[in-house]
This record gives C-alpha cells, sequence and structure tokens, in this order.
C-alpha cells in the first residue's frame, strides 16, 4: 500500500514539474519573443557586421570596446523533450530556440551600450558561447544552462564617402 | 587607454608595440545563487545573477589586462579577444588578452 503511494507521489511530482515547465516556460518565451522583436526595431539605425576593419574612406571616431552577456537556463520541460529526442536524434527545437533567444537577448544589451557610446555602426563583433553547466538539479535530467557572450567595436562614422 | 577589438584604429597609427596583455580571473558561483537558480532551472529563463557574476568577473580580468597595459607604457590595447571555460562544473575561467600599443595623437 505505502509504496504504490510512494509511486503515485513521484509520477504525480514529476508530471506537476513537466507541466509547470511547459506552461510557465511557454508563457514566458513567448514573453521574451515579442519583447525581443520590439527591441530589436529600436536598434534599426545601428549597423552590425562581424568585419574586421573599417572601409578605408570611411570617416569615425577611435572607437569603444561594446559588449553584451546573458546566462539563460532551459526549464524542465524541454529537458524532458530534449532527452526523448536524444533517443531518436534530429533537430531539438526546444534548444535551438532557448540560444536563438540568449544570442538575441545578448545582441540587444551590446547595441544598448553602442547607443549609449553615441555610436552608429558595430564592427568587428564576435560571439563566445559557453555551458555554465548542467542545472544544479544535476544528473541527465538537469535542465542546462547557457551563457553567450557577443563584443565588437562600436564607432560614430560621420562620413560614409571620405 | 582605449580598448577596442579591431586591429587598426581610424585616423591613428600604431607608433610602437609593446607586447601581449592578459588578464583572467576563476569565478565560483555561491550556493545562494545556486538556489536560486535551480528554481528557475524549473520554469526556464534568464538567470540574472550568474550573469551579473560573469559580467563581474570580466570586468575583474579586464581591469587586470589594462594595469598590465599601462605598466608596459601603452596608450591603447587592439585587437582584445574574450574566451571563457568551464574549469570544474561550480566555477568559470574568464579570460581576456590582447596587444598592448603606443598610438599617435
Amino acid at each position: 500500500m505505502e509504496e504504490n503511494l510512494n509511486l503515485i507521489f513521484s509520477i504525480g511530482g514529476t508530471i506537476f514539474l513537466l507541466a509547470l515547465g511547459f506552461v510557465v516556460g511557454t508563457l514566458r518565451e513567448n514573453a521574451h519573443f515579442r519583447s525581443l522583436e520590439a527591441r530589436e526595431k529600436t536598434y534599426s539605425g545601428i549597423m552590425v557586421t562581424d568585419l574586421r576593419t573599417l572601409p578605408a574612406n570611411w570617416n569615425a571616431d577611435q572607437g569603444t570596446l561594446v559588449q553584451g552577456e546573458v546566462v539563460i537556463a532551459s526549464d524542465y520541460f524541454k529537458g524532458f523533450a530534449a532527452s526523448l529526442r536524444n533517443l531518436v536524434g534530429g533537430r531539438v527545437g526546444v534548444y535551438e530556440k532557448l540560444m536563438d533567444r540568449a544570442r538575441r537577448e545578448a545582441m540587444l544589451r551590446m547595441l544598448y551600450q553602442a547607443r549609449v557610446a553615441g555610436a552608429n555602426v558595430v564592427w568587428n563583433i564576435r560571439y563566445e558561447t559557453s555551458t555554465v553547466g548542467r542545472g544544479p538539479s544535476g544528473g541527465s535530467s538537469g535542465a542546462p544552462m547557457a551563457e553567450v557572450f557577443v563584443y565588437g567595436t562600436a564607432y560614430r562614422v560621420t562620413d560614409r564617402e571620405g | 587607454m582605449l580598448v577596442v577589438n579591431t586591429e587598426v584604429v581610424p585616423g591613428k597609427q600604431i607608433l610602437e608595440v609593446k607586447g601581449l596583455v592578459q588578464g583572467n580571473t576563476i569565478r565560483a558561483k555561491h550556493v545562494g545563487r545556486d538556489i536560486m537558480a535551480s528554481l528557475k532551472n524549473l520554469v526556464g529563463g534568464e538567470l540574472t545573477a550568474y550573469t551579473e557574476l560573469l559580467t563581474e568577473a570580466r570586468r575583474e580580468a579586464m581591469t587586470r589586462m589594462l594595469a598590465q597595459a599601462e605598466r608596459l607604457g601603452a596608450n591603447a590595447v587592439v585587437n582584445v579577444r574574450f574566451s571563457t571555460s568551464a574549469i570544474t562544473s561550480g566555477a568559470a575561467e574568464l579570460y581576456v588578452y590582447g596587444t598592448a600599443v603606443v598610438l599617435s595623437d
């Protein structure tokens, strides 16, 4: 009898965590995507590229280093969905979305610094991604966390014809 | 001190190359932050405490690099690169390096 109760509790707990991860995680993700889109529009005036040097005929100030970074965690449901996906292989869509969110958020933070510096282009950007480790819950079910860092040199270009 | 991650600075010339300068720091997450992060792990989203931790650590590494550049008598650090690695599951190393140079006015 007691064993049956324990079983019910452990299955119930897992289902609760999955449901919580799915409902809250999805709501927050959708809200984040909407916020990203809205903020990205406000930075449409700043050109971003990973080219190493400015065109020779452009006039610019000496430039400043700008950077943005974010640590993002997956949720319980995503971890579960990814572990299922691991059995059959293929695209892990839930994590693709997660990394997309992290990269765009880091980029926005860098662009904010560029705007504060009064720049209109960001040159030579580099992305740096690292996992901070699996979630503290650990084990194969621990949700992974990722760090995305982006940096570049922001210039105020005054004359593009030289 | 001017810091950029490009090789050249528009309108300036590199008069003297002082050499490679670098700074690193290793930071561990602390337990309080770990507990908050484990809660956040259930619903996903940004881990603000970790973001701040890494930003602080990167600033520290940068400060050490700039101190080296100053000792060498440079007035700028060009071609700066960042690198991050996980030493153990609880700690991260932040490393920044670049070339210390003397720029013309």
